[in-house]
Protein backbone atom coordinates (compact mmCIF):
# COMPACT_ATOMS: atom_id res chain seq x y z
CA UNK A 1 0.00 0.00 0.00
CA UNK A 2 1.68 2.60 -1.28
CA UNK A 3 0.63 5.63 -4.28
CA UNK A 4 0.84 8.49 -5.68
CA UNK A 5 4.85 8.74 -4.79
CA UNK A 6 4.79 10.63 -8.43
CA UNK A 7 1.78 12.08 -8.84
CA UNK A 8 2.88 15.50 -6.59
CA UNK A 9 6.10 15.83 -7.46
CA UNK A 10 6.65 17.53 -10.82
CA UNK A 11 4.98 19.96 -13.02
CA UNK A 12 6.69 19.71 -16.86
CA UNK A 13 6.29 22.89 -18.28
CA UNK A 14 4.71 22.83 -21.38
CA UNK A 15 2.69 25.59 -22.14
CA UNK A 16 0.89 24.83 -25.23
CA UNK A 17 0.40 20.63 -24.54
CA UNK A 18 -2.77 20.12 -25.52
CA UNK A 19 -4.69 18.01 -22.77
CA UNK A 20 -6.43 15.86 -24.44
CA UNK A 21 -3.88 14.46 -25.90
CA UNK A 22 -1.90 13.90 -22.30
CA UNK A 23 -5.16 12.17 -21.60
CA UNK A 24 -5.17 9.72 -24.92
CA UNK A 25 -1.23 9.27 -23.88
CA UNK A 26 -1.96 8.58 -20.26
CA UNK A 27 -5.08 5.90 -21.08
CA UNK A 28 -2.94 3.95 -23.85
CA UNK A 29 0.07 3.29 -21.97
CA UNK A 30 -1.95 2.76 -18.49
CA UNK A 31 -3.96 0.04 -20.88
CA UNK A 32 -0.70 -1.46 -21.77
CA UNK A 33 0.78 -1.27 -18.77
CA UNK A 34 -1.87 -3.27 -17.32
CA UNK A 35 -1.79 -5.77 -19.77
CA UNK A 36 2.27 -6.49 -19.01
CA UNK A 37 1.41 -6.29 -15.39
CA UNK A 38 -1.40 -8.90 -15.37
CA UNK A 39 0.78 -11.36 -17.63
CA UNK A 40 3.76 -10.38 -14.76
CA UNK A 41 1.36 -11.52 -12.36
CA UNK A 42 0.31 -14.44 -14.32
CA UNK A 43 4.21 -15.82 -14.94
CA UNK A 44 4.42 -15.41 -11.08
CA UNK A 45 1.62 -17.29 -10.32
CA UNK A 46 2.58 -20.54 -12.12
CA UNK A 47 6.20 -19.48 -11.08
CA UNK A 48 4.83 -20.16 -7.33
CA UNK A 49 6.63 -17.49 -6.26
CA UNK A 50 7.38 -16.93 -2.20
CA UNK A 51 5.88 -14.38 -0.71
CA UNK A 52 8.96 -11.90 0.13
CA UNK A 53 8.91 -11.54 -3.52
CA UNK A 54 5.77 -9.39 -3.03
CA UNK A 55 8.39 -6.99 -0.60
CA UNK A 56 11.32 -7.22 -3.03
CA UNK A 57 9.50 -6.04 -6.10
CA UNK A 58 7.31 -3.35 -4.01
CA UNK A 59 10.79 -2.32 -2.97
CA UNK A 60 12.47 -2.13 -5.97
CA UNK A 61 9.83 -0.36 -7.58
CA UNK A 62 9.53 2.69 -5.01
CA UNK A 63 13.38 2.66 -5.64
CA UNK A 64 12.58 3.21 -9.07
CA UNK A 65 9.77 5.42 -8.79
CA UNK A 66 11.78 8.00 -6.32
CA UNK A 67 15.31 7.67 -7.81
CA UNK A 68 14.72 6.64 -11.77
CA UNK A 69 11.79 8.13 -13.07
CA UNK A 70 12.31 11.74 -12.35
CA UNK A 71 14.90 11.91 -13.87
CA UNK A 72 14.04 9.77 -17.06
CA UNK A 73 10.23 10.90 -17.19
CA UNK A 74 11.07 13.66 -20.16
CA UNK A 75 12.60 11.36 -22.15
CA UNK A 76 12.02 8.19 -24.05
CA UNK A 77 13.77 6.08 -21.62
CA UNK A 78 10.78 6.96 -19.35
CA UNK A 79 8.64 4.40 -21.12
CA UNK A 80 11.12 1.88 -20.10
CA UNK A 81 11.06 2.79 -16.84
CA UNK A 82 7.31 2.50 -16.39
CA UNK A 83 6.89 -0.91 -18.21
CA UNK A 84 9.62 -1.59 -14.97
CA UNK A 85 7.57 -0.25 -12.53
CA UNK A 86 4.67 -1.75 -13.30
CA UNK A 87 5.81 -4.80 -14.55
CA UNK A 88 7.64 -5.93 -11.05
CA UNK A 89 4.88 -4.36 -9.13
CA UNK A 90 2.57 -7.17 -11.25
CA UNK A 91 5.10 -9.79 -10.49
CA UNK A 92 4.98 -9.24 -6.75
CA UNK A 93 1.73 -9.64 -6.76
CA UNK A 94 1.81 -13.34 -7.86
CA UNK A 95 2.39 -15.04 -4.30
CA UNK A 96 -0.87 -12.74 -2.87
CA UNK A 97 -2.82 -14.35 -5.95
CA UNK A 98 -1.36 -17.63 -5.39
CA UNK A 99 -2.74 -17.31 -1.72
CA UNK A 100 -6.47 -16.16 -2.72
CA UNK A 101 -6.64 -18.70 -5.33
CA UNK A 102 -5.83 -21.34 -3.17
CA UNK A 103 -9.12 -20.55 -0.72
CA UNK A 104 -12.50 -22.56 -1.71
CA UNK A 105 -14.07 -19.78 -3.78
CA UNK A 106 -10.94 -17.91 -4.10
CA UNK A 107 -11.33 -17.35 -8.19
CA UNK A 108 -14.54 -15.73 -7.71
CA UNK A 109 -12.71 -12.85 -4.78
CA UNK A 110 -9.99 -12.75 -7.25
CA UNK A 111 -12.59 -12.40 -9.99
CA UNK A 112 -14.78 -10.26 -8.27
CA UNK A 113 -11.94 -7.96 -6.92
CA UNK A 114 -10.46 -7.52 -10.74
CA UNK A 115 -14.14 -6.66 -12.15
CA UNK A 116 -14.85 -4.27 -9.57
CA UNK A 117 -11.36 -2.58 -9.68
CA UNK A 118 -11.94 -2.23 -13.21
CA UNK A 119 -15.47 -0.22 -12.26
CA UNK A 120 -14.14 1.81 -9.65
CA UNK A 121 -11.29 3.32 -12.07
CA UNK A 122 -13.91 3.86 -14.82
CA UNK A 123 -16.42 5.07 -12.80
CA UNK A 124 -14.44 7.71 -11.19
CA UNK A 125 -12.63 8.54 -14.77
CA UNK A 126 -15.95 9.36 -16.79
CA UNK A 127 -17.46 11.24 -13.35
CA UNK A 128 -14.23 13.23 -13.43
CA UNK A 129 -14.13 13.86 -17.05
CA UNK A 130 -17.56 14.40 -17.82
CA UNK A 131 -18.46 17.18 -14.62
CA UNK A 132 -14.78 18.75 -15.64
CA UNK A 133 -14.59 19.70 -12.23
CA UNK A 134 -11.01 20.65 -10.79
CA UNK A 135 -10.67 18.43 -7.66
CA UNK A 136 -6.83 19.53 -7.13
CA UNK A 137 -8.67 21.27 -3.65
CA UNK A 138 -8.17 17.38 -2.46
CA UNK A 139 -4.44 16.99 -3.00
CA UNK A 140 -3.46 17.77 0.96
CA UNK A 141 -6.72 16.24 2.13
CA UNK A 142 -5.52 13.07 -0.01
CA UNK A 143 -1.55 13.33 1.05
CA UNK A 144 -2.52 13.72 4.94
CA UNK A 145 -5.05 10.66 4.91
CA UNK A 146 -2.06 8.44 3.04
CA UNK A 147 0.21 9.17 5.53
CA UNK A 148 -2.33 8.40 8.46
CA UNK A 149 -2.89 4.99 6.86
CA UNK A 150 0.50 4.23 6.52
CA UNK A 151 1.54 5.38 10.02
CA UNK A 152 -2.05 2.97 10.78
CA UNK A 153 -0.47 0.18 8.46
CA UNK A 154 2.88 -0.02 9.91
CA UNK A 155 1.52 -0.28 13.48
CA UNK A 156 -0.64 -2.98 12.55
CA UNK A 157 2.50 -4.79 11.26
CA UNK A 158 3.03 -5.54 14.65
CA UNK A 159 -0.58 -5.68 16.33
CA UNK A 160 -2.03 -7.84 13.92
CA UNK A 161 -5.30 -6.54 14.62
CA UNK A 162 -7.64 -7.82 12.00
CA UNK A 163 -10.30 -5.26 12.46
CA UNK A 164 -8.25 -2.70 11.83
CA UNK A 165 -6.86 -3.90 8.50
CA UNK A 166 -10.25 -3.88 7.55
CA UNK A 167 -10.51 -0.43 8.46
CA UNK A 168 -7.22 0.22 6.67
CA UNK A 169 -8.16 -1.51 3.46
CA UNK A 170 -11.31 0.44 3.46
CA UNK A 171 -9.80 3.72 3.54
CA UNK A 172 -6.91 2.91 1.32
CA UNK A 173 -9.82 2.36 -1.46
CA UNK A 174 -11.28 5.91 -0.47
CA UNK A 175 -8.07 7.66 -0.54
CA UNK A 176 -7.07 5.85 -4.36
CA UNK A 177 -10.32 6.78 -5.49
CA UNK A 178 -9.72 10.44 -4.11
CA UNK A 179 -6.37 10.26 -6.40
CA UNK A 180 -7.67 8.76 -8.78
CA UNK A 181 -10.67 12.15 -9.04
CA UNK A 182 -7.45 14.50 -8.42
CA UNK A 183 -5.17 12.68 -11.04
CA UNK A 184 -7.40 13.03 -13.84
CA UNK A 185 -8.68 16.42 -12.88
CA UNK A 186 -4.84 17.53 -13.27
CA UNK A 187 -4.92 15.94 -16.59
CA UNK A 188 -7.90 17.94 -17.79
CA UNK A 189 -6.98 21.22 -16.05
CA UNK A 190 -3.23 21.14 -17.23
CA UNK A 191 -1.82 20.60 -13.81
CA UNK A 192 -0.25 17.62 -15.11
CA UNK A 193 1.06 17.44 -18.23
CA UNK A 194 3.53 14.30 -18.18
CA UNK A 195 1.84 11.28 -19.33
CA UNK A 196 4.41 9.03 -17.95
CA UNK A 197 3.92 10.61 -14.26
CA UNK A 198 -0.01 10.60 -14.79
CA UNK A 199 0.10 6.66 -15.86
CA UNK A 200 2.26 5.82 -12.68
CA UNK A 201 0.15 8.08 -10.75
CA UNK A 202 -3.28 5.96 -12.26
CA UNK A 203 -1.66 2.61 -11.80
CA UNK A 204 -0.32 3.18 -8.42
CA UNK A 205 -4.23 3.87 -7.61
CA UNK A 206 -5.09 1.10 -9.37
CA UNK A 207 -2.90 -1.79 -8.10
CA UNK A 208 -3.92 -0.20 -4.60
CA UNK A 209 -7.69 -0.42 -5.06
CA UNK A 210 -7.26 -4.03 -6.41
CA UNK A 211 -5.21 -5.65 -3.34
CA UNK A 212 -6.96 -3.46 -0.70
CA UNK A 213 -10.47 -4.93 -2.29
CA UNK A 214 -8.58 -8.68 -2.51
CA UNK A 215 -8.29 -8.27 1.46
CA UNK A 216 -12.08 -6.56 2.05
CA UNK A 217 -13.43 -9.62 -0.04
CA UNK A 218 -11.61 -12.36 1.51
CA UNK A 219 -12.37 -11.08 5.02
CA UNK A 220 -16.03 -10.65 3.69
CA UNK A 221 -16.20 -14.73 2.42
CA UNK A 222 -14.87 -15.43 6.22
CA UNK A 223 -11.68 -16.79 4.70
CA UNK A 224 -9.34 -14.48 5.81
CA UNK B 1 3.32 -13.13 9.53
CA UNK B 2 7.24 -14.45 9.21
CA UNK B 3 9.12 -11.86 11.41
CA UNK B 4 11.59 -11.23 8.64
CA UNK B 5 8.50 -10.24 6.13
CA UNK B 6 7.50 -8.21 9.18
CA UNK B 7 10.68 -6.22 9.41
CA UNK B 8 10.48 -5.81 5.84
CA UNK B 9 7.07 -4.50 5.62
CA UNK B 10 8.08 -2.24 8.59
CA UNK B 11 11.33 -1.00 6.57
CA UNK B 12 9.31 -0.19 3.40
CA UNK B 13 6.62 1.70 5.12
CA UNK B 14 9.11 3.58 7.12
CA UNK B 15 10.28 4.67 3.99
CA UNK B 16 7.55 5.49 2.56
CA UNK B 17 6.39 7.91 5.58
CA UNK B 18 10.29 9.30 5.43
CA UNK B 19 9.77 10.13 1.95
CA UNK B 20 6.12 11.35 1.76
CA UNK B 21 6.28 13.15 4.78
CA UNK B 22 8.40 16.92 3.03
CA UNK B 23 5.98 16.99 -0.06
CA UNK B 24 2.51 15.66 1.51
CA UNK B 25 3.48 18.75 4.23
CA UNK B 26 4.36 20.81 0.97
CA UNK B 27 0.61 19.54 -0.59
CA UNK B 28 -0.98 20.22 2.12
CA UNK B 29 0.26 24.14 2.89
CA UNK B 30 -0.31 24.56 -0.95
CA UNK B 31 -3.87 22.76 -1.86
CA UNK B 32 -6.10 25.21 -2.67
CA UNK B 33 -9.19 25.53 -0.31
CA UNK B 34 -12.35 23.50 -1.63
CA UNK B 35 -15.94 25.41 -1.40
CA UNK B 36 -18.38 23.13 0.51
CA UNK B 37 -20.08 22.53 -3.49
CA UNK B 38 -16.91 21.18 -4.63
CA UNK B 39 -16.27 18.88 -1.33
CA UNK B 40 -20.30 17.30 -2.22
CA UNK B 41 -18.85 16.74 -5.98
CA UNK B 42 -15.92 14.89 -4.44
CA UNK B 43 -18.02 12.69 -1.51
CA UNK B 44 -21.29 11.86 -4.21
CA UNK B 45 -18.33 9.57 -6.10
CA UNK B 46 -16.45 8.82 -3.22
CA UNK B 47 -20.22 7.61 -1.58
CA UNK B 48 -20.91 5.77 -4.76
CA UNK B 49 -17.42 3.73 -4.34
CA UNK B 50 -18.73 3.11 -0.65
CA UNK B 51 -21.73 1.26 -1.99
CA UNK B 52 -20.31 -0.26 -4.65
CA UNK B 53 -17.64 -1.75 -2.65
CA UNK B 54 -20.54 -3.21 0.51
CA UNK B 55 -22.07 -4.30 -2.55
CA UNK B 56 -19.13 -6.26 -3.87
CA UNK B 57 -18.61 -7.69 -0.02
CA UNK B 58 -22.05 -8.98 0.27
CA UNK B 59 -21.65 -10.50 -3.57
CA UNK B 60 -19.02 -12.93 -2.58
Amino acid sequence: MFDNMTSFNTTIAAPAVDTSKVLRNTYSLLAMTLIFSALMAGLSVMMQMPPFTYLLSVGGSMLLMWFVLPKTANSAKGVGVVFAITGLLGFGLGPVLTNYLSLPNGGQIVATAFGGTGVIFLGLSAYALTTRKDFSFMGGFLMAGMLMVLVAALANIFLELPLMSVVISSVVILIMSGFILYDTSRMIHGGETNYLLMTVGLYLSIFNIFVSLLQLLGFASGDE
Amino acid sequence: MDIWMKVGSALLLGAMIIYLWPRAKIMMQESPKGSSDDWKTASIALLGVIGFVILLMMAV
